[in-house]
């Protein structure tokens, strides 16, 4: 197929077909997983400050005392790539375009080469946790197929842009549909994966504060 | 012209000084193709030198299912141009729209000059090429396809004029109803290079023949079977919009403060990032505007398929079509929601029901 009709099917089949799956995935998992319920718990809740739902959405957001320092790789690699992948994906101005025709809501963007930058650092903090994970022992043990295959699908939508970018490997064309087509594949395979937090992170974390806060205990 | 440089009648230097063509013109068309194809000051000297002694060579221009938009671009360049002194050396021997005789002796004057000179015509073709059906585009009562394959038989390369003779262009757009495809599809055995554009850009043209002309070889090709020396950048990597894009600076409309002040036009559909093509550099009309410096974004039609690239004025960013995720993917979504959860309930009922109570007689020994 020539380049161009590649990515005109990455921008038209293809996002139609990965919009759907994504769209379908998301509602269906937030179903299940709200549908699934708890048994009421009956005892007598303890009112205890900083024990609940809200306060354990945004403890869970900085390290608990310690473990920075026991694990700084962890901590700082993920908030780097964690707000580097936000900026990349929400604050460059083709992709606000894209986000601009999907919802009608758009926002001023940043400058290329800012985002430029800020993309070499959220691949260097992903490569790094993906060493930290390979190398220490514990991790690599606790890793299963699902953890490299989250981290490949959300490094190549970053790899693919910032090449397409600077025109290497591939030309620009063809490496812009591997681009598409390599965020179509992630927005797939996202409500079936551990990527799935996305939508999760706060409502479990909510979940999680508010059954220990019942309790009295603050998580 | 110099007395040194006037050669023998015939010669390329005869006709430059028959068309009243001066030296000081002539060199300057040199240092033009020197600068195009990226040689040294010096090599000027070397082209002049070589143009001076090549033969006016024979020409076959062949028109399929075209516009006539490639010949306009061409002939309707200003002069004394480049392009203007190279369509005046050439010994175009055929061409629909510019040559006078008509009918059968027209068809002749083309049977004459492949007879004399076989092996060694260069063949220009502009227009597609239906393999629809014979009858869809003919010419003297033979079809596209049969009169190309009789005069590339004995030309000594082919350089394919336009998008429609490159690619197919606008007769292949989707449903592309006659078969359209262009000369490389069909001829295998002989050298074609492509020079794609709807139209394309008149120096491109003729630099492609002057470059025949002077090295006696065709100019080195990229992938897509065109010159790397006009083809090799995108318009985006050297529009003079450029540095907007990459501030984040865009026009919203067309003519409005932005796009006046030179504001990238990505938002209003310009293919620029993915269009290979000089028009950012060379520009038109002896090089006074191109597309985008007018205020329009670039359609990228020296791209194959560009027509069915999803809308001249969508961003590249944005979907190709509508987009058809609505209510029946969201109620799908919701049926299998639904459906697993019930399933899920199921299966802890029927563990709950298998569930065995133990009771204080299980526990006595």
């Amino acid at each position: 197929m020539d380049q161009l009709l590649l990515l005109t099917w990455a921008r038209g089949t293809g996002l139609n077909l990965a919009l759907s799956i994504f769209v379908l995935g998301v509602i269906w998992r937030l179903i299940e997983i709200y549908s699934l319920g708890r048994k009421q718990d009956l005892s007598a809740p303890r009112d205890v400050p900083g024990a609940s739902g809200w306060h354990t959405i945004f403890r869970r957001s900085v390290p608990p005392p310690g473990m920075l320092k026991a694990s700084p790789v962890s901590y700082i690699g993920g908030y780097v790539f964690h707000v580097g992948l936000a900026v990349v994906i929400f604050l460059f101005a083709p992709h606000i375009e894209l986000i601009k025709n999907l919802l009608g809501l758009s926002w001023p963007g940043l400058p290329s080469q800012m985002v430029d930058f800020i993309t070499v650092v959220t691949m260097a903090a992903m490569v790094v946790v993906l060493i930290d994970r390979i190398t220490k022992p514990v991790k690599r043990f606790l890793s299963t197929f699902g953890d490299w295959f989250t981290w490949t699908l959300t490094f190549l939508p970053l790899l693919t842009g910032w090449l397409a970018v600077h025109h290497l490997l591939l030309p620009y064309t063809l490496m812009l549909a591997l681009h598409i087509l390599s965020v179509e594949l992630l927005l797939i395979c996202l409500p079936f994966t551990k990527l799935f937090h996305a939508f999760t992170v706060f409502g479990s974390r909510w979940y999680n504060g508010a059954v220990n806060g019942h309790k009295g205990v603050p998580v | 012209m110099s007395k040194s440089t006037s050669k023998a009648a015939g010669s390329v230097a005869a006709s430059l000084h028959a068309a009243g063509i001066s030296r000081r013109e002539f060199l300057g068309f040199c240092a033009t193709l020197a600068a195009a194809y990226s040689l040294p000051a010096s090599a000027a000297q070397a082209i002049a030198a070589a143009l001076e002694k090549a033969a006016r060579p024979s020409v076959i221009w062949m028109s399929f299912q075209e516009c006539t938009g490639c010949t306009e671009s061409l002939t309707r360049s200003h002069t004394p141009t480049v392009e203007g002194l190279i369509l005046e050396t050439i010994s175009l021997d055929y061409h629909h729209t510019l040559q006078a005789a008509s009918g059968e002796a027209a068809e002749k004057a083309r049977e004459q000059a492949m007879h004399d000179n076989y092996g060694k015509y260069l063949l220009v073709v502009d227009g597609s090429i239906p393999l629809g059906n014979p009858g869809f585009s003919t010419i003297a009562g033979v079809s596209n396809l049969e009169m190309l394959k009789e005069t590339a038989k004995g030309a000594a390369a082919i350089i394919a004029v336009g998008t429609c003779a490159t690619y197919g262009g606008l007769p292949a757009a989707l449903p592309n109803p006659t078969g359209a495809v262009g000369v490389n599809q069909l001829i295998k055995d002989k050298p074609v290079v492509n020079v794609p554009g709807c139209p394309p850009i008149p120096v491109v043209i003729t630099g492609v023949l002057a470059h025949f002309l002077t090295f006696g070889k065709l100019p080195e090709l990229d992938a897509l079977g065109r010159p790397k020396v006009f083809y090799g950048e995108s318009i985006h990597d050297r529009c003079y919009r450029r540095p907007f894009y990459d501030q984040g600076k865009f026009a919203k409309t067309f003519d409005d403060a932005g796009a006046r002040d030179g504001w990238c036009l990505f938002e209003l559909g310009c293919k620029g990032p993915v269009t290979n093509n000089a028009c950012a550099t060379t520009k038109w009309n002896g090089g006074v505007s191109f597309p985008i410096q007018s205020g329009h974004g670039c359609i990228g039609c020296s791209e194959p398929n560009f027509w069915d690239a999803g809308g001249f004025y969508k961003a590249l960013s944005a979907p190709a079509q509508p987009l058809k995720v609505g209510a029946g993917v969201a109620a799908a979504a919701a049926a299998v929601g639904v459906a697993v959860s019930f399933s899920n309930r199921g299966k802890k009922g029927a563990a709950k029901a298998a569930h065995e109570t133990t009771t204080l007689d299980d526990l006595e020994p």
